[in-house]
């Protein structure tokens, strides 16, 4: 008998089926992997799960009972969790509060054991494997250790099905490491998790069983230890993905023809970003991979680079010449871009129609006398949704209305209408697709063979291995070695990246 | 933004009022009565032009109401140094921007929140005023500054003239202009914004500015139109500006909204007290269902983002 199943579940919102029958079931102890591209319906089907969405039609049952006027208080009471990939504490008070905060339910007028909290919410963090001083405020934690808040929370509620929506988009190596063991620690004790990750190998290292959705209907579930990448990548999108990291794949031993040396940074340091002495070299047409931890100051050079952040020593140049950029504005007049990383807080303006997100870095080149010219805006709106397939019915459509990766693509298509010879993309694929996703690695050996130079900031390290021409590591805000795409390996990376020496 | 169903209920609103007048008291459309009405709500307008921009920006100026007492008095006093009216109401006008720009300098650069820091301005400017002025108001005004020196009607022609050109101004700059565009995309996304190569900053303190003179030119046309200037002047102004621009469809959070729903914002509004009077409703009900159409207004709001398909707490497929 199964711990929980769901099956036949359908569910529509306004004549969109997002969910088909749908049927997924999870056993006691077992991690079970639900993949699908953005709009399979994972989400949906997970709110179904937790009670916050009624299905149209389907049944629910948890330990063979069956769920009935199911609800999030409900499914919270009999030991449904939800780890979200965006934590939802309360960053003003601490570790212990947030936690004592969802599991303690007495009135409102009793009194708080303060001791017991602490006591309790160090149990828990360790259990969950990590060592965080219960008296923090969340808003000092970084996202991973919030997460692990997070997860010590579902531990206390005496979780018997946990789901993990995403928990490793913001984790890297050591963090990643760590939230394993934890997982299987809670399997042993028989605890059923669903695992939704956009990254095939964790799944492979971590899953006992994966389902796959695409487009609110189940197509298969399959034991993990028979089924390889390929195979998965084929079920979730529905056509075969022969390159998913093109420019190594493609292009093995017969490089994108590498130019001059087009941005160059010497002993770059900025107190304010907290690097120092960055030295790297960018050469017309490659892809320089920046690699390193969370908080290793690969986002910080980023910044400091397009004038965030201001440098306070070392020099910055452009095609040889010494340059000074204080703004993005600054950044922009010499034709960088920059793509951050938190698409939805920085990336794009989700209000703004996609055609006014394109056109917001160029405003001058679309306009005439001052005045926007909305024929040429139009013009290029199109051109670069034509270009990047971004799948939209009007380009006067808000930009929030699209799927993540769209949007990502609208963001790539403000800095390439400004005809960019320097890109820094920092994790141009986190939370995308795996359909978007190979085709912005496409558009990235794109630009780099119309000698754009790129740098790229990813956590994910097939990408970095796949993509980049050349990968310098970063730890503690500093450059610890730059490896050349023969040298490069995951070892070889990581060992930089957690402070070692260069070999 | 390209929907435009804000504007047509208002539209609606507005309709249906004069309906329900034209029929129970046909009296208030009466050319002097709409006359009346008509002068009375241009300080409104001009203000909520500006009010217009710093709420897309996602910020709030409520010291609108102080700034417009300082900028009659300023005119009152200046006419009465033998200013010529136009050159009394440029400083007027310079007397707002610079004002604004105070308000701008403290919200913008020292990223102090804009209700503190216009709040702190409102009550400053006000008392500070009583204090000079011990209450007293500007009398004995020349001849040149009522109506401009010149007739009623002409008077009303060009300040009904000069708000049609400031609202034509501001309606197609914020669509046409790519500072329009810097407007909307700092109230709707700062962080992006700055990554664009826009500067919030500077943005910020331009609306807030512009605010102040628009005030300033608020100011003289509504002194121009007695011959005595109190200096109690625009006490509440802020309240009915925002108000308008609220039920105008701005989003209180920035990003969203349009100049012809202000315009529609303050006709509806406008029209509210004095309908009561005809309709021979207490005037005193005039504040509470004008706060209860604000409170609609901004319900219909939450409604529509409850139910659009961006929850508030996003999280991909």
């Amino acid at each position: 008998m199964p711990l929980f199943s769901a099956s036949g579940i359908s569910k529509s919102f306004a004549g969109v089926q997002a969910l088909k029958g749908v049927s997924f079931e999870l056993r006691e102890g077992e991690v079970h992997a639900l993949i699908g591209e953005n709009g399979a319906g994972k989400s949906t089907l997970i709110q179904v799960m937790t009670g916050a969405l009624t299905p149209d039609s389907g049944t629910l049952t948890l330990n063979g009972h069956l769920l009935t006027h199911h609800s999030p208080a409900h499914s919270r009471a009999l030991g449904i969790a939800v780890v979200y990939q965006q934590p939802a504490l309360f960053p003003h008070l601490t570790v212990a509060e947030n936690i004592a905060l969802s599991l303690e339910s007495a009135g409102m007028w009793r009194r708080i054991d303060w001791r017991a909290r602490v006591t309790r919410a160090n149990q828990l963090l360790e259990r969950a494997g990590a060592a965080i001083r219960p008296g923090r405020l969340v808003a000092t934690l970084s996202m991973p250790e919030q997460q692990i808040v997070e997860i010590a929370k579902a531990i206390g509620a005496d979780a018997k099905v946990l789901i993990l929506d995403e928990p490793t988009a913001s984790l890297t190596g050591r963090e990643l490491d760590s939230l394993f063991r934890v997982i299987a620690s809670l399997r042993g004790d028989g605890v059923g998790i669903v695992y939704i990750s956009h990254r095939l190998e964790e799944i492979s290292t971590i899953a006992d069983r994966v389902t796959v959705l695409r487009d609110g209907q189940t197509i298969d579930t399959r034991k993990v230890s028979e089924v390889d990448r390929a195979e998965l990548i084929r079920l979730m999108v529905g056509r075969e993905v022969s390159a998913i990291f093109p420019k190594r794949q493609v292009l093995a031993g017969d490089d994108v023809p590498l130019g001059g040396v087009v941005l160059e940074t010497r002993g770059l340091s900025s107190r304010a970003a907290g690097i120092r002495d960055v030295s790297l070299a960018v050469r017309s047409g490659e892809i320089l991979g920046l690699a390193g931890l969370v908080g290793s100051g690969r986002t910080q050079l980023a910044e400091t680079l397009f004038g965030l952040t201001p440098a306070d020593g070392g020099e910055i140049l452009l095609r040889g010449q010494a340059v000074r950029i204080h703004s993005p504005a600054g950044a922009i007049g010499l034709h960088m871009g920059y793509v951050p990383e938190d698409r939805r807080q920085h990336g794009v303006v989700l209000d703004l129609p996609i055609a006014a997100n394109t056109s917001l870095a160029c405003l001058p080149a679309v306009s005439r006398r001052g005045m926007i010219d909305n024929v040429r805006e139009r013009r290029l709106a199109r051109g670069y949704v034509e270009q990047l397939r971004i799948k939209t019915g009007s380009i006067y459509a808000e930009t929030g209305s699209l799927s993540g990766g769209n949007q990502q693509k609208v963001a790539l298509a403000r800095w390439l209408a400004i005809h960019p010879t320097v890109l820094i993309l920092d994790e141009p694929t986190q939370g995308v697709d795996v359909g978007s996703k190979s085709e912005i690695h496409r558009i990235m050996i794109d630009l780099a063979e119309q000698g754009v130079a790129i740098v790229m900031i990813s956590s994910e390290l097939p990408e970095i291995l796949g993509m980049s021409d050349r990968i310098a590591v970063m730890h503690a805000g500093a450059v610890a070695g730059v490896l050349s795409r023969e040298e490069a390996t995951q070892h070889n990376i990581m060992h930089l990246a957690l402070g070692g020496a260069a070999a | 933004m390209s929907h435009h169903r804000r504007e047509i209920s208002l539209v609606a609103a507005i309709l249906a009022l004069s309906a329900v007048l034209a029929i129970v008291a046909p009296g208030f459309f009466a050319i002097g009565n709409l006359r009346d009405l008509l002068m009375a709500n241009m300080p409104v307008l001009i203000v909520a032009l500006g009010m217009t921009l710093v709420i897309l920006t996602g910020q709030i100026d409520i010291s609108v109401g102080s700034q417009f007492a300082i900028c009659s008095v300023a005119a009152g006093v200046f006419a009465k140094l033998g200013l010529p009216t136009p050159a009394a109401g440029a400083a007027a006008c310079l007397a707002g921007a610079i004002m604004g720009s105070i308000n701008g300098v403290l919200v913008a650069y020292a990223r102090i929140p804009a209700i503190v820091v216009t709040l702190a301005v409102m009550v400053a400017l006000r008392d500070g005023l009583r204090w000079i002025t011990q209450g007293a108001w500007v009398q004995d005004l020349p001849q040149s500054f009522q109506w401009f020196g010149a007739s009623q009607s002409a008077s009303e022609f060009v300040t009904i003239g000069v708000a049609t050109i400031l609202l034509a101004s501001a309606g197609w700059g914020l669509r046409n202009l790519a500072a329009g565009r810097a407007v909307y995309a700092t109230g709707s996304n700062e962080n992006a914004a700055r990554l664009a190569g826009i500067d919030p900053s500077r943005v910020v303190f331009c609306v807030f500015a512009l605010t102040g003179a628009l005030t300033g030119c608020a100011a003289l046309f509504n002194a121009v139109r007695f011959n005595q200037v109190p200096s109690n002047a625009g006490l509440g102004l802020e309240m009915q500006v925002i108000a308008a621009v609220i039920v105008g469809g701005t989003s209180v959070t920035g990003g969203r909204g349009t100049v012809a729903g202000t315009l529609l914002g303050v006709i509806l509004l406008g029209m509210i007290g004095p309908a009561l009077t005809f309709l021979g409703i207490n005037a005193y009900w005039e504040r509470a269902i004008q706060g209860g159409i604000i409170l609609a207004a901004v319900a219909i709001d939450a409604v529509g983002q409850a139910g659009s398909l961006r929850p508030a707490v996003s999280r991909p497929t």
